[in-house]
């Protein structure tokens, strides 16, 4: 029996990816203004900030509103309390891309520290991270979402190393500071890109399966 | 080791802090069981209505049977005192224990005093408030004063304070939830073990409704409950284990928080879900 409200249910699904998609573009946009030293494609990303936030607001609405008239249980009440969260993920996806489109303004402004190896390594990586935690969504695919979680380590290693390699070009050379040390924050906001996807995927294991994977160190008797 | 806060210990080792899960889980043998009922099968002269149901019902707690229409929910319920024994041609096989003794070897109505019953419909006597109270106390032969136990009775079905001036005005005068909670509140007088509620509310306004599910709350640790309703969200409000029947069978039974969260058979999630029923 088709229930009157689960066209509702599948658009509110449709927001929710068209918002990642919004936020997935908006990293990789960022990171190649960064790359390309290309101040336009920086604005852009600055300029779309808005379209995610009020689709943020717009996702909330539709998921307070079915909490609220159709009192769902199980699947679909796991699946609205998924939606929410992820909704706030991707809203601070949305800001950590803007925070490195900023960061890449500031950057052009100033000789290129080293050629960018690890950045673009990360960027691809947080990018398919977040990709994936969507994707698993669309699919019901808790072994896609598993992925995503793994993937986490890679991304903090890159991390971990690119910020020692900095630090060394900032120890030989004070000209590179500033630079250095935006490369670092941009560094930094991919990591944390990674972290959101990661929350996104325990979400979608969340709805899937009805099993809460976060913190996995609790010892939950 | 565990501490409150996790964390390293001393000696370097990983402590990880103990979280009680609340995800839920069935009655298991540790918890105190008021009724065990074993390969249920009840028939309707050559018509069967309950299939092989084995269950157990928790002591002082509150469990929802939930099931589509003819599902066999009220049927169960109401061979756990026995009132089908009032329906011609009906039997039952298999074995219902209260607190370990066979029903069937109880006398009937010794059970049904300890086995209390509230029906769809308030069904309050033509007599007075009090003589509603009173009548089964009088009947069961009581010792002591009348007036007390009938105020107490009251007191715990939350009527007193709305009929204590009123105590000899006829019960059909009140309204249809206050006769409901007097229903209630005869059934209490004689003090039972177990209260069966055959879907109390789904005659009542919503206001009184939450009254009855208040008052539930409140008496749940004194008389174990059973609960038949069609309302899913009364069940997920006012039950703590909830059982799911389909067909004259028992499908899922479970806490309630687990089994409207995250159900384990197929067929609970589409009802629940409204995808059926």
């Amino acid at each position: 029996m088709e229930r009157h409200w689960e066209h509702d249910l599948e658009e509110l699904k449709q927001r929710l990816l068209w918002m990642g998609s919004l936020a997935e573009r908006a990293v990789h946009q960022s990171v190649q203004a960064l790359l390309d030293a290309d101040e336009n494609v920086a604005e852009t990303v600055l300029n779309e900030e808005d379209a995610i936030n009020e689709m943020q607001i717009e996702i909330d609405e539709r998921v307070q509103r079915l909490l609220a008239l159709q009192a769902p249980m199980a699947a679909d009440l796991r699946f609205l309390l998924s939606v929410s969260r992820i909704n706030g993920d991707l809203e601070r996806i949305g800001d950590q891309a803007v925070n490195i489109a900023q960061s890449a303004m500031r950057v052009m402004r100033h000789p290129q520290v080293k050629p960018y190896v690890d950045l673009p390594r990360m960027s691809e990586l947080a990018e398919g991270m977040v990709r994936d935690s969507l994707n698993a969504l669309v699919r019901g695919d808790q072994d896609l979402a598993q992925s995503v979680m793994q993937r986490d380590d890679q991304v903090d290693r890159l991390r971990d190393q690119l910020f020692r390699e900095l630090l060394t070009y900032m120890m030989e050379n004070s000209a590179v500071v500033f630079a250095a040390f935006e490369l670092i924050l941009v560094a930094k906001n991919l990591e944390r890109i990674g972290d959101h996807a990661v929350n996104i995927a325990e979400d979608v294991i969340y709805f899937i399966a009805g099993r809460d994977v976060r913190h996995p160190a609790l010892d939950r008797r | 080791m565990v501490s409150a806060s996790g964390g390293a210990n001393a000696v370097g080792a990983k402590v990880v802090r103990v979280v009680p899960n609340p995800a839920g889980k069935a009655p298991s043998e540790e918890t105190s069981v008021r009724f065990r009922i074993s390969n249920l099968n009840f028939f309707y002269g050559p018509k069967q209505a309950v299939f092989d149901v084995n269950l157990n019902i928790p002591t002082g707690k509150i469990t929802a049977l939930i099931g589509p229409s003819g599902c066999g929910k009220s049927t169960f319920l109401r061979t756990l005192n026995r009132m089908n024994d009032t329906i011609r041609n009906s039997h039952w096989t298999g074995s219902i224990l209260l607190d370990d003794q066979d029903i069937t070897k109880i006398d009937v109505v010794g059970l049904r005093r300890r086995v209390g019953m509230v029906f769809q419909r308030p069904n309050p006597f033509p007599k007075s408030v009090y003589d509603n109270v009173a009548y089964g106390l009088r009947v069961n032969g009581h010792q002591g004063r009348l007036s007390d136990l009938v105020e107490h009775s009251l007191r715990r079905a939350a009527l007193w304070d709305e009929v204590k001036d009123h105590l000899h005005k006829s019960a059909l005068a009140l309204s249809g939830g206050q006769q409901q909670r007097l229903c209630i509140a005869r059934a209490l007088a004689v003090d039972p073990e177990v209260l069966l509620l055959d879907e109390p509310c789904s005659a009542l306004d919503p206001v009184s409704t939450a009254k009855i599910e208040e008052l539930m709350f409140q008496l749940k640790d004194g008389c174990t409950m059973v609960i038949v309703t069609h309302n899913m969200q009364q069940a997920a409000r006012a039950s703590e284990f909830t059982a799911f029947m389909l067909e004259g069978r028992l499908i899922e039974h479970s806490e309630t928080s687990r089994l409207f969260t995250t159900p384990r058979d197929p067929r609970t999630e589409a009802y629940i879900t409204g995808r059926f029923g």
